[in-house]
């Protein structure tokens, strides 16, 4: 395994008060990290740092080294628009733009200057079909996107960061408001996107973690803990803080 | 008294203030449409008036209140959209943002009368606009601005935020994410902003009286040429506008059917009113069902 992505001493301030201690992670590709932890762990901003999304949030200040690509992230000469179209991310909320599923997918691909109706046919197809939800859509690409379900939603959103063919699909708990039917096509379709893409997820939820994640990251007030195979955090875990919240004694 | 007693009283006061409400609208309403009405006809919406015989109409006025209207909006449209989207996109927390509102709240609050006075002063006299549908378009942007960007600010707010982070997220620059994306989704409520406050507009009298003046030349339609006197798409004729026209035929009129013309042109101010609240409603409904409901 390749780290793809590798953050070294990481700390976040928002408003002089800092929230990330210096945390170092690397992330393989092909494979799915989780990262969890208590509400207020920073595991969310975390994920954040890595697409800059902390960037719009006034009074943040990040320090540390993202090394993405031998580059860093927060080097000054970033394209954030390349940054964003290379970390993707999908949020706790599905946030479809109120446009058809046609013009949510092709979005990114518009926005990079693809015009060619043909190619973004098909790669409407193929973003929708990785997403699993391209059999519900096919029929209904003029509808638009927000009158479809919560979970159908989410995959369309997935769908439209995958219409531009990122390295890393970042995941703010993609599942936390869907229901235990759409969350479980959310998992599998998450397990066929790891063959291609580097996945990070942050979750609450522990059973998805074990379920899905090859690597699982434990954070506590801003420290990371604990990072290391899924099937080993889970069964001897080797910080007792992580053995407690897996066996549910706080969070 | 038991708390259910003190419950079911403070239910009752409540009930009785808005049905006093009410009945205070609907008898306004119903008195000028019932007294009106049976003066509007044909006739009445298409013929000129005429100062000193009876049987005079209002067309040139009703085409003056709507001509107004649009100028209105085409100048205060793109003002109140920067600034709306500056307050709710852009402007920070802090002593500026405070300026700025407090700014459009003064605005808003100011006599009708006065700015009127100000807009003769300003525009009709010292940069020579004369009294002008264009110095009368001026002068009401100034009411019309804290309306507009006030309830274009509020449909930006209604956008939620995760909107503005799919839009990041997808590395669209703030301006873009906006664009395409805010104003879009935010637009079936600018929409009926706007129609709520051309209400506003299409009803003011006060401050047109000495911006936008109290004649009404004759106006030829067949001239489509705005730089001609006559025509009427000229910005740069007096105007005598319905509002107007009915405080004028009231107070200085000497035509002798003062007022049934008075009555006719404010059902006609009333209904035209009332045609664009219900179309602000309606026409908002429509496009927040298309926008979220899907085909």
């Amino acid at each position: 395994m390749t780290a793809i992505l590798k953050t070294r001493d990481v700390h976040l301030s928002y408003a002089k008060q800092e929230t990330l201690h210096g945390v170092n992670l690397d992330f393989d590709d092909h494979s799915i990290t989780a990262l969890i932890g208590p509400s207020g762990c920073g595991k969310s901003t975390f994920l954040r740092c890595l697409n800059r999304m902390n960037d719009l949030i006034p009074k943040t200040t990040v320090t540390g080294s993202f090394q993405f690509h031998g580059k860093d992230i927060y080097a000054p000469t970033t394209n954030l628009v390349e940054l964003r179209k290379q970390i993707g991310m999908v949020f706790q909320q599905p946030n479809p733009f109120p446009f058809s599923v046609y013009e949510n997918v092709t979005y990114g691909l518009k926005l990079a200057g693809h015009t060619n109706r043909h190619y973004l046919d098909e790669q409407v197809e193929r973003a929708l079909k990785q997403a699993a939800v391209w059999d519900e859509t096919k029929d209904a690409l003029n509808k638009n996107a927000m009158s479809f379900s919560g979970g159908q939603q989410q995959r369309i959103c997935i769908a439209r960061l995958l219409a531009v063919q990122p390295d890393i699909i970042l995941l703010d708990e993609p599942t936390s408001a869907l229901d235990p039917i759409s969350s479980a096509q959310i998992e599998t379709t998450l397990l066929a996107l790891k063959k291609t893409y580097c996945i990070i997820i942050v979750t609450h939820n522990l059973q998805q973690a074990s379920r899905i994640a090859d690597r699982t990251a434990f954070m506590l007030n801003g420290n990371l803990i604990e990072d290391d195979l899924t099937s080993k955090m889970f069964t001897k875990p080797a910080n007792q803080a992580t053995s407690d919240y897996l066996n549910g004694k706080f969070g | 008294m038991t708390p259910n007693q003190t419950d079911r009283i403070a239910t009752q006061v409540i009930n009785v203030l808005v049905l006093i409400v009410v009945l205070i609208l609907m008898f306004l309403l119903g008195d000028i449409i019932l007294n009106g009405f049976p003066h509007i006809s044909w006739h009445f919406l298409t013929s000129p008036s005429s100062p000193f015989s009876a049987g005079g109409g209002i067309r040139d006025q009703l085409f003056n209140s709507l001509y107004l209207l649009i100028l209105t909006l085409i100048i205060s449209f793109p003002l109140a959209l920067g600034s709306a989207i500056y307050l709710a996109e852009y402007a920070g927390n802090n002593w500026r943002t405070g300026l700025i509102r407090t700014a459009i709240e003064v605005l808003s609050s100011l006599p009708s009368v006065v700015v009127g006075l100000f807009g003769y002063l300003l525009f009709v006299i010292q940069f020579h606009l004369g009294f002008s549908i264009l110095s009368g378009a001026i002068a009401l942007t100034f009411f019309n601005l804290p309306l507009l960007v006030r309830s274009i600010e509020g449909s930006l707010h209604a956008v939620p935020d995760t909107q503005r982070e799919a839009g990041m997220a997808l590395g669209l620059s703030s301006w873009r994410t906006i664009r395409s994306i805010i104003l879009p989704a935010a637009l079936p409520g600018i929409l009926t902003g706007i129609i709520l406050s051309a209400g506003r507009v299409f009803g003011e009298a006060a401050a047109l009286i000495y911006t936008a003046g109290q004649s009404a030349p004759i106006l030829n339609y067949a001239d489509w040429n705005p730089t001609d006197g006559s025509s009427f798409l000229n910005p740069m004729r007096p105007a005598e506008t319905l509002a107007v026209h009915i405080w004028k035929v009231n107070t200085e009129g000497v035509t002798p059917d003062a007022i049934s013309i008075s009555a006719g042109a404010s059902a006609v101010l009333i209904i035209v009113i009332l045609l664009f609240n219900f179309g602000a409603r309606a026409i908002g409904a429509h496009m927040y069902k298309k926008m979220t409901g899907g085909k």
